[in-house]
């Protein structure tokens, strides 16, 4: 019961009025991030991180976190009362969220929605409470190679796992993993990949790319779809809330299920977007009456976001306790770790104890107050999406422009972010998955020295990557997930072949 | 409503887009695999002329990124022997007239938005932004408009330049008001 000690000594550093209102902020703002379309988690972290640059990290991670909680609420408002997925991972809300706001149960499929959402969180909270300070001290024994297996795992399994053409994955990976790459080789010193420019001598920065990719490339994606908004109106009444709550324990199969689903996504790098999806399905097909759902069933809302966010926040398991992010989102507040100062990986948990157990426990205290703040301020953040889109956008490009500058106060970033902007908009068309390219933008340069530095150690042998079992067995895993799709249908066709005969 | 197709994209009331497409989707893909191929051909020339061998000290500068540009271009090349297999089937769209001509409202702005920092600040130059484009793109009341841009300024000016000390680039204005 060590966790628990270590639990309620976070909860002591979170107490403070300054920590508190700080995560009511975040939470406003978050839902409000949220709320909008063309904005969304890892956008809304992006372009706020500025703003935590002169805070000490433990109340930056706390409101930062906060954002990330509140726009997980926040995109199922927008699902439920307008069709509009705020989030990619809210789509599979609007397939019965959206019919009950027309048969006029929008309160109910909101709080059904807000609920999960929490369930859905708390189930992963537990785990990272339990799980990570032991995987985080396993992973103290890891070297470079072991940390380069895990690396390559990582990458792996957005290959192999992912839906996307594989070539295009591999595409976005690659791209990350150059464009980390550019400036001072932090190894040796020299010079790459500048071809001359002053400016590049600091290289990409990762928020940059980040606040162009998602910031910017949204918009212009969101002014090429002509939003028109039309929704329900809602307001969620204390009877409503407890009529739903009172019926939870019949969904408890789907609740239990969809956590389960989302925690084991979140952690691999799959995802919150499959974990909602998966979550829907599964519920769909053991049902007992599977034609009702799209008509607007309470299940339909339940699995996919008690599986959304079961998976957005076990994502932040292997960032806190290797390093290694499990999402977009978990990747951007990676950055913002480094940007504090603090060195990411399990070394964390050893020498920034006060730092790790507060963000554990503002999780915990984020999640109560985010189901509070949204079961009672509905109304007020349905009303944001009246605001004409004409005047919001501009208003996030001011707000990605600002962000962009304040990172390192370079013009030219500025500039770099309407670049990536601009390849953000093309490579979702083209459907080139962004999310590869962020994980490697930010891992780009920890994986290189982890490689180099086993290279290093074994003189140029790459047997260094099967030299122990521990190490042997994480790369042989990698490469097995890589080829997954080519084992799979390897498979395949060997079973299909005994039949005929 | 309950196929996925239909969520993402604009709401079941609206008519249907019929405008001419601008461009189809595999030239455009085409290109860009093009133009990404030629990203990594020029990274991999650059590495191979920092070093991609191996020093006393192990792998040079050179040596990672050239392995990683390499595989980029193939996955290009493999993207563009895909394209060329697949053409003469029919395409869709990337981009039709009226989307494109939404999206330029946008861009375009955003585009002189950058310049416009360095010589007038960022802050006179996001009023001008805001307001601008609500009245002309949104064609919403013009004091409507530039109250909105006024307040969401200030509110930043205030965030960033008072209340968290992040500075921004600035111009004639701000310098006339002393910060």
């Amino acid at each position: 019961m060590e966790a628990f000690g270590l639990l309620l000594m976070g909860f002591k550093v979170l107490l403070t009025w300054k920590i508190l209102g700080l995560m009511m902020v975040g939470l406003t703002l978050g839902i409000f991030v949220g709320v909008l379309p063309g904005l969304g988690g890892p956008n809304g972290v992006a372009i706020l991180l500025p703003l935590t640059f002169t805070m000490e990290p433990t109340a930056a991670i706390v409101m930062l976190s906060c954002i990330y909680w509140g726009a997980l609420f926040g995109g199922a408002i927008t699902s439920i009362l307008f069709n509009i997925p705020g989030e990619a991972w809210s789509v599979a809300t609007t397939f019965d969220g959206y019919p009950m706001a027309q048969k006029g149960q929008a309160a109910e499929a909101l709080t059904a929605a807000f609920t999960s959402s929490f369930i859905g969180s708390l189930v992963a909270v537990l785990l990272i409470t339990f799980l990570a300070p032991g995987i985080a001290s396993f992973a103290l024994r890891f070297g470079p190679p072991e940390f380069f297996a895990v690396y390559l795992l990582t990458f792996c399994s957005f290959v192999g796992l992912g839906k996307e053409e594989k070539h295009k994955t591999i595409i976005s990976m690659a791209l990350g993993l150059l464009v980390a790459g550019i400036g001072m080789d932090t190894v040796s010193g020299t010079l790459r990949m500048t071809f001359g420019s002053s400016e590049l001598l600091r290289g990409v920065n990762f928020l940059v790319a980040v606040i162009g990719l998602f910031g910017i490339s949204e918009i212009l994606l969101t002014m090429e779809e002509r939003l028109a908004l039309k929704g329900h109106a809602a307001r969620i009444s204390l009877r409503v809330v407890l009529n739903v709550w009172k019926d939870l324990p019949k969904y408890w199969v789907t609740l239990v299920r969809s956590s389960v689903i989302g925690c084991w996504l979140g952690i691999t790098p799959g995802g919150a977007i499959a974990a909602s999806f998966m979550g829907y399905n599964l519920a769909k097909r053991m049902s007992k009456d599977p034609q009702s759902f799209g008509t607007g069933r309470i299940e339909g809302v339940f699995a996919p976001e008690t599986a959304a966010h079961a998976s957005g926040t076990s994502a932040l398991l292997p960032m806190l306790a290797l390093g290694i992010p499990g999402s977009g989102t978990a990747a951007i507040l990676l950055g913002g770790l480094m940007v504090w100062g603090l060195n990411p990986g399990p070394l964390l948990f050893v020498e920034h104890k006060d730092f790790v157990w507060g963000l554990i426990a503002s999780m915990y205290l984020g999640n109560i107050v985010g189901l509070v703040m949204v079961l009672t301020t509905v109304p007020l953040f349905a009303s944001v999406l009246r605001v004409p889109f004409a005047a919001i956008a501009p208003m996030i490009v001011v707000s990605c422009a600002i962000g962009a500058f304040a990172i390192q106060n370079a013009m030219f970033d500025i500039w770099l972010m309407v670049l990536f902007g601009v390849v953000g908009y093309v490579f979702k068309k083209i459907g080139i998955p962004l999310a590869p390219l962020t994980l490697a933008l930010v891992l780009g340069s920890r994986a290189e020295d982890a490689f180099r530095l086993s290279m290093i150690g074994a003189g140029g042998d790459l047997r260094v990557f099967w030299s122990n079992n521990l190490v042997g067995s994480i790369t042989t895993l990698a490469l097995l997930l890589l080829f997954w799709p080519l084992i799979g249908r390897a498979f395949g066709a060997l079973r299909r072949k005994p039949q005929p005969a | 409503m309950s196929s996925p197709g239909q969520v993402l994209g604009a709401p079941p009331e609206d008519e249907e887009d019929t405008s001419p497409a601008v461009v189809g989707r595999r030239p455009v893909e085409t290109a860009t695999l093009a133009a990404v191929l030629a990203f990594s051909l020029a990274m991999a020339w650059d590495n191979w002329r920092t070093g991609i061998h191996w020093e006393s000290t192990g792998p040079q500068a050179g040596y990672f990124p050239f392995y990683v540009a390499m595989i980029m271009a193939a996955a290009c090349a493999w993207g563009l022997v895909l394209e060329f297999v697949k053409r003469g089937t029919p395409d869709k769209p990337f981009v039709r007239r009226n989307q494109f001509k939404r999206v330029m409202q946008v861009f375009v702005p955003t585009l002189l938005f950058v310049p416009a920092t360095q010589w007038l600040g960022l802050y006179v130059s996001s009023f001008i932004l805001i307001a601008g484009f609500m009245i002309v793109v949104g064609k919403l009341k013009a004091w409507v408009s530039l109250l909105t841009a006024f307040v969401f300024t200030a509110a930043m000016f205030i965030t960033f330049e008072i209340a968290f000390d992040v500075i921004m680039p600035k111009g004639p204005l701000e310098r006339l008001l002393g910060y």
